[in-house]
C-alpha cells in the first residue's frame, strides 16, 4: 500500500501562506491552498520598501542581535523575545533564498545585494527590488507554488472564501468550511492541519493603506470559534500616505530611507507653492526633534508627531491635514531606480510629480501588529525549535496561523521592512513543525466522523440562507463606512478612554442595525453581497475587542498613545540609566541622588507601569461576548528599558 | 454647493451563459474620483438613473494602486485598471465593460485562469535545489537586475492580451504576458538552465509564430513593460533553437 501522504489545508496566498506552502510541498506533503482571489493578486504586493537582514554588507557593524534588538525596542518591548530573535537570526538566509528563486532585488556596484536605510534603525539593512519589494518577493513564491502545481502536489482553491475551522468532540481541527465566491456552495475540506495566513483586518478601518480583501474575516472566525487573539489593541498608523476617496495609498518609509524628508512651512498657513519656500523658512520637524533618527523614526513616532504639527499647532499644508514628504532634491535617475514604483503610483493618483513637486501625505491605519495568539517552543538558547509541533499554533490544536493574522513578532509597534520578514519567516518557520505535528496525530482527518464535517457545512449553509433573507433597512456598505468612520475617529492615533468608551457604544449600535441590514443581491451566482455582509459582522466583532483591548490598557505603549498615562520621559534621559538602575537594584544598592532631577522619578513610574502593563492583552470569546486577561511577555534576553529615538 | 454628477454606462451580464445588457448610472463627482470610487457608490444605492433598484455591480478588485491587476476592464473602449481611471480625465459619459477575450464570470468579471494556466505551460520559475541555507544566489551586475526587474512588474493583469487581435477566446495563443515572462526566467542566470524547456513551449502551438506583430500589446501596457522586444527577443532565442535542433538532435 502507498504511504499516506500528510495533508495540509493552507488559507491565504500571501507571502505567509505561498511560503508555507512552498515548504511543505518541499517535505513531500500535499497542500490545498485557498485564496480570495487569484493567489498572485494577493495584498503582499503592496507592500514597497524592502525586508530587513543584517548581513552587514557595508561594514557598518550590524549583525542579527542588533536586528533583534532594534526590533524589540522598536515594539516597546510587548514581543515575545525568542521569535524575534530567531527571526532576526534566519532572515540573512531568508533574503538569499528569495535571491535564488530570482527577486530582481538591486543590486551593489559589485553586483551584491544592496541594502537601504529604513526606520527604527541606524544601519542599512533593508533589502529591495525597486519600490515593489512586496510585489517581487510575491511573484517568486507564487511561481514556486506554480511549480508544485504543476507537479500536482498543490490543488489551489481561487475564489473561495474561509469561513470556519471544522473542529471536531476532541478540539481538534480536521479542516476547513469553504465558500465557493462564483458558485455560491459551500463546503469542506479536511486536512492534517489548518493553516491561517490571511493578512490583516484593515478594511475594520474603512479607509486605509490595504487592499479590499483585508477585512480580517477569517482570523476572527477563529475568534468566534473560541481561538485567543492577542494585541488587538495595536494598530499601527504608517505616517505617509495619499488621502483618497476609496483608499489612503501607501507612500514607502523607503522614500524616506532614500533622502525624503518631511516639513511644513514655518508660517502656519503660508500658501507659497513649496518650492518657493526657502529652506530657512520650512519646519523639519522630524529632524528637529530627533537630530539621531531624524525622517526614519519609527512610525508610531512620526504619525503622532504629524498628528500633533496638523491638530494641536495647527501648522499643516495649508490649514488641511497634510504634511510634505520631499524627494525633490534627489536627482531622477537616482529617484527612478530606486522608488520608481512609488513615485508612478503618486503620480498616477494625483497628477503631482514627485521628482518636481513635494508630495502631500498624512497617516493612516496600516497594518496590525494584533492577530491571533499563536505558540511557540523555545530552544532554551534564545531561539526557536524549529521542529516544534507547537509553534504558530493558536490556541485550537491543529489550526495554526501566519503573517499578519498571528499576533507574534512585532509587539506594540512594527518597525518598517520586518512585515515581509516576519511573513515569509513564519512560513518558512512553521513547515517542520507542521510535518511533526501530522506525524503525532493518533488520528487523521479522513477518520473523522462524518457527521462533524456535515455539521460544519450545515451551520453555514443555513447561515447564508439566513443572511440572504435579510430584508432591511440598512446597506451593508453604508454600515461598514460608519464603522470604519467610528474606528477613524475614536480609535486611532490619540486614545483617550472618553472616546473610547463612546466607540463602543456606537460599534454595539452598529450591531444592533446590523440585524437590519438589507441583502441588496440574493442571486446564486458569483454574488458577493452575502460573503460581504458575513465579513461585516466579524469586522463588527474584531473592531469591539481593538476598542475594548485599547480602553483597559491605561498606558502609552508603541502604537497605543494615551496622553493621560504617558509617562512623561524627562527630555535628558538616557535609556541606559535605566539599565544602570536595573542592575543596582539587582545588587540592592541603588545610590538614587547620583541621577540627574527627576529621572529616579520616572524610572519608578516606568518601572510600575511595565509591572502592570508589560503585558499580552488576550481576547476571548465566550457566551457571547468577549473576555480580556493579560498574559506575561518572553524578554529573557533583553530587558526592557525606556525608548528613545532622539 | 450643487455637486455635478457623473453619468456611467455599464455592461453586465449575469451569469456566463446570459445575454449583456446595459445600464445607466450616476454618482456625484468628488476630486480625484476614481472608477473605483463610482462602483463603490453604486454598491451603496443601487439604483439606476432611471430609478430602478438593481443588483449592485459586481467587479474585481483588491489593491486599488495598480500593482495587484485585480481591477482590469474596458473603460471607454480602452483596457486598463478601474483604480487608475480617473474620472476627471475620461469622456463623458464613462462607459464600463468588461475585458473581451476572457470568459466572463458576471458583469465585469472575468475569468483569467488561462493567463496562469500558460505560465505553468512556459514553466515561469527557477529550479531550485531547495530553500535551505545554501547561501548568496548568483552575482549580477545592476544593470541586468534592473532589465529583469521591467519584466517582473508584470501583474498578469492581461491588457496586452485583451488589446492583441491574434489573442481570442478560442484559440491557444500564449500571449506577450507570457513571452515576457520567459524572456524574464531566460534572462536570470539559474533560470538559464532550463531555458530550452521554456524555448519548446514558445515554439509549439500558439507560440511565438503566432504573434502578428499588431504592437498594441506595448501599447497598452499599464506598467510600460517592453513587450514588443520580449517578443523580438523570444523570437531570437527560438530560431536559435530551432537551429540547434536541427544540428545536434
Amino acid at each position: 500500500m502507498e504511504k499516506r501522504r500528510k495533508n495540509f489545508v493552507v488559507i491565504g496566498g500571501g507571502l505567509a501562506g505561498l511560503a508555507c506552502t512552498m515548504k511543505l510541498c518541499e517535505a513531500k506533503a500535499q497542500v490545498t491552498l485557498v485564496s480570495y482571489q487569484a493567489v498572485k493578486r494577493s495584498h503582499s504586493v503592496c507592500a514597497q520598501g524592502g525586508i530587513n537582514a543584517a548581513i552587514n554588507s557595508k561594514g557598518e557593524g550590524d549583525s542579527p542581535d542588533i536586528h533583534f534588538y532594534d526590533t524589540v525596542k522598536g515594539g516597546d518591548f510587548l514581543a515575545n523575545q525568542p521569535l524575534v530573535r530567531d527571526m532576526c537570526f534566519q532572515a540573512p538566509a531568508i533574503i538569499h533564498l528569495m535571491d535564488r528563486l530570482g527577486v530582481a532585488f538591486n543590486r551593489s556596484p559589485e553586483g551584491h545585494l544592496e541594502f537601504r536605510r529604513f526606520g527604527g534603525t541606524l544601519y542599512s539593512r533593508t533589502a529591495f527590488a525597486g519600490a515593489t519589494t512586496g510585489q517581487q518577493l510575491l511573484y517568486a513564491l507564487d511561481e514556486q507554488v506554480r511549480r508544485y502545481e504543476h507537479d500536482g502536489q498543490v490543488t489551489k482553491l481561487e475564489w473561495h472564501e474561509y469561513l470556519e475551522a471544522v473542529i471536531d468532540h476532541d478540539g481538534v481541527c480536521r479542516g476547513a468550511v469553504l465558500n465557493d465566491l462564483r458558485t455560491g456552495d459551500i463546503f469542506t475540506v479536511g486536512g492534517d492541519a489548518v493553516v491561517l495566513a490571511t493578512g490583516g483586518p484593515a478594511q475594520v478601518y474603512g479607509r486605509s493603506t490595504g487592499s479590499t480583501v483585508c477585512t480580517g474575516a477569517a482570523a476572527t472566525s477563529a475568534y468566534l470559534q473560541g481561538a485567543k487573539y492577542g494585541n488587538a489593541e495595536f494598530i499601527q498608523i504608517h505616517p505617509t500616505a495619499i488621502p483618497g476617496h476609496d483608499k489612503l495609498r501607501l507612500m514607502s518609509e523607503s522614500a524616506r530611507g532614500e533622502g525624503g524628508r518631511i516639513w511644513v512651512p514655518k508660517t502656519p498657513g503660508d500658501a507659497r507653492p513649496p518650492r518657493e519656500i526657502p529652506e530657512a523658512e520650512r519646519y523639519f520637524f522630524l529632524e528637529e526633534n530627533y537630530p539621531l533618527f531624524g525622517n526614519l523614526v519609527p512610525r508610531d513616532v512620526a504619525s503622532r508627531e504629524i498628528y500633533d504639527i496638523v491638530f494641536n499647532k495647527k501648522m499643516g499644508v495649508a490649514g488641511e491635514s497634510m504634511v510634505y514628504l520631499d524627494l525633490t532634491h534627489q536627482s531622477r535617475e537616482f529617484l527612478d531606480n530606486r522608488l520608481g514604483g512609488i513615485i508612478d503610483i503618486y503620480e498616477k493618483f494625483t497628477g503631482d510629480d514627485p521628482r518636481e513637486v513635494p508630495m502631500k501625505i498624512f497617516p493612516a491605519v496600516h497594518y496590525s501588529m494584533g492577530g491571533l495568539w499563536t505558540d511557540y517552543q523555545d530552544d532554551g538558547n534564545g531561539l526557536i525549535d524549529h521542529q516544534s509541533p507547537r509553534n504558530q499554533m493558536t490556541s485550537i490544536t491543529g489550526l495554526f496561523a501566519a503573517g499578519e493574522a498571528d499576533y507574534q513578532y512585532h509587539g506594540g509597534n512594527r518597525l518598517g521592512a520586518n512585515s515581509l520578514l516576519s511573513c515569509i519567516y513564519t512560513g518558512l518557520m512553521m513547515g517542520p513543525g507542521l510535518i511533526q505535528y501530522a506525524k503525532n496525530q493518533n488520528k487523521v482527518f479522513e477518520n473523522v466522523e462524518s457527521q462533524v464535517f456535515e455539521k460544519a457545512v450545515n451551520k453555514w449553509k443555513d447561515r447564508f440562507s439566513k443572511i440572504k433573507s435579510m430584508q432591511g433597512r440598512e446597506n451593508p456598505y453604508d454600515l461598514h463606512q460608519e464603522l470604519g468612520e467610528t474606528m477613524m475617529e475614536h480609535v486611532l492615533i490619540v486614545r483617550e478612554n472618553a472616546k473610547l468608551e463612546k466607540a463602543l457604544t456606537l460599534i454595539d449600535d452598529i450591531e444592533t442595525r446590523f440585524a437590519d441590514v438589507r441583502c441588496l443581491d440574493t442571486t446564486h451566482w458569483a454574488n458577493p453581497t452575502p460573503s460581504f455582509i458575513n465579513q461585516l459582522n466579524a469586522m463588527i466583532h474584531l473592531s469591539r475587542i481593538i476598542t475594548l483591548g485599547a480602553l483597559q490598557r491605561n498606558e502609552f505603549r508603541g502604537a497605543h498613545y494615551k496622553p493621560d498615562f504617558d509617562l512623561k520621559q524627562p527630555s535628558d534621559f538616557d535609556p541606559h540609566e535605566y539599565v544602570d538602575y536595573m542592575e543596582q537594584k539587582n545588587y540592592d544598592e541603588v545610590p538614587e541622588d547620583t541621577f540627574p532631577d527627576g529621572h529616579m522619578a520616572y524610572m519608578k513610574r516606568f518601572e510600575s507601569n511595565n509591572e502592570e502593563w508589560l503585558k499580552t492583552t488576550i481576547a476571548h470569546f465566550d457566551e457571547g461576548k468577549p473576555h480580556i486577561s493579560y498574559e506575561p511577555v518572553d524578554t529573557s534576553i533583553v530587558p526592557p528599558r525606556p525608548r528613545k529615538y532622539d | 454647493m450643487t455637486t455635478k454628477n457623473i453619468a456611467l454606462k455599464i455592461k453586465r451580464q449575469d451569469a456566463p451563459d446570459t445575454k449583456p445588457y446595459w445600464q445607466e448610472f450616476e454618482v456625484p463627482h468628488r476630486k480625484n474620483l476614481n472608477i473605483i470610487s463610482c462602483l463603490q457608490d453604486i454598491q451603496r444605492g443601487p439604483a439606476t438613473t432611471k430609478g430602478v433598484t438593481v443588483n449592485p455591480v459586481v467587479w474585481e478588485c483588491n489593491c486599488l494602486e495598480e500593482v495587484c491587476g485585480a481591477c482590469t476592464m474596458v473603460i471607454n473602449g480602452r483596457v486598463r485598471q478601474a483604480c487608475t481611471a480617473l474620472v476627471d480625465k475620461l469622456e463623458h459619459p464613462i462607459s464600463l465593460e468588461p475585458m473581451t477575450k476572457f470568459p466572463i464570470v458576471r458583469d465585469l468579471h472575468v475569468d483569467r485562469s488561462r493567463m496562469f494556466k500558460n505560465l505553468k505551460k512556459v514553466k515561469a520559475w527557477i529550479n531550485i535545489d531547495g530553500t535551505h541555507d545554501i547561501g548568496e544566489g548568483p552575482i549580477l551586475p545592476e544593470d541586468e537586475r534592473a532589465k529583469r526587474y521591467v519584466l517582473s512588474e508584470c501583474m498578469t493583469c492581461g491588457c496586452c492580451l485583451d488589446a492583441c487581435p491574434q489573442f481570442t477566446s478560442d484559440n491557444n495563443f500564449l500571449g506577450a504576458a507570457t513571452f515576457g515572462q520567459v524572456r524574464l526566467f531566460n534572462a536570470h542566470p539559474t533560470g538559464k538552465h532550463n531555458q530550452e524547456e521554456r524555448l519548446e513551449a514558445v515554439m509549439g502551438e500558439g507560440g511565438i509564430a503566432d504573434c502578428g506583430n499588431a504592437q498594441v500589446c506595448v501599447e497598452v501596457c499599464p506598467k510600460n513593460i517592453p513587450l514588443t522586444e520580449s517578443i523580438a527577443d523570444i523570437g531570437g532565442q527560438a530560431t536559435l533553437q530551432i537551429i540547434k535542433n536541427l544540428l545536434f538532435k
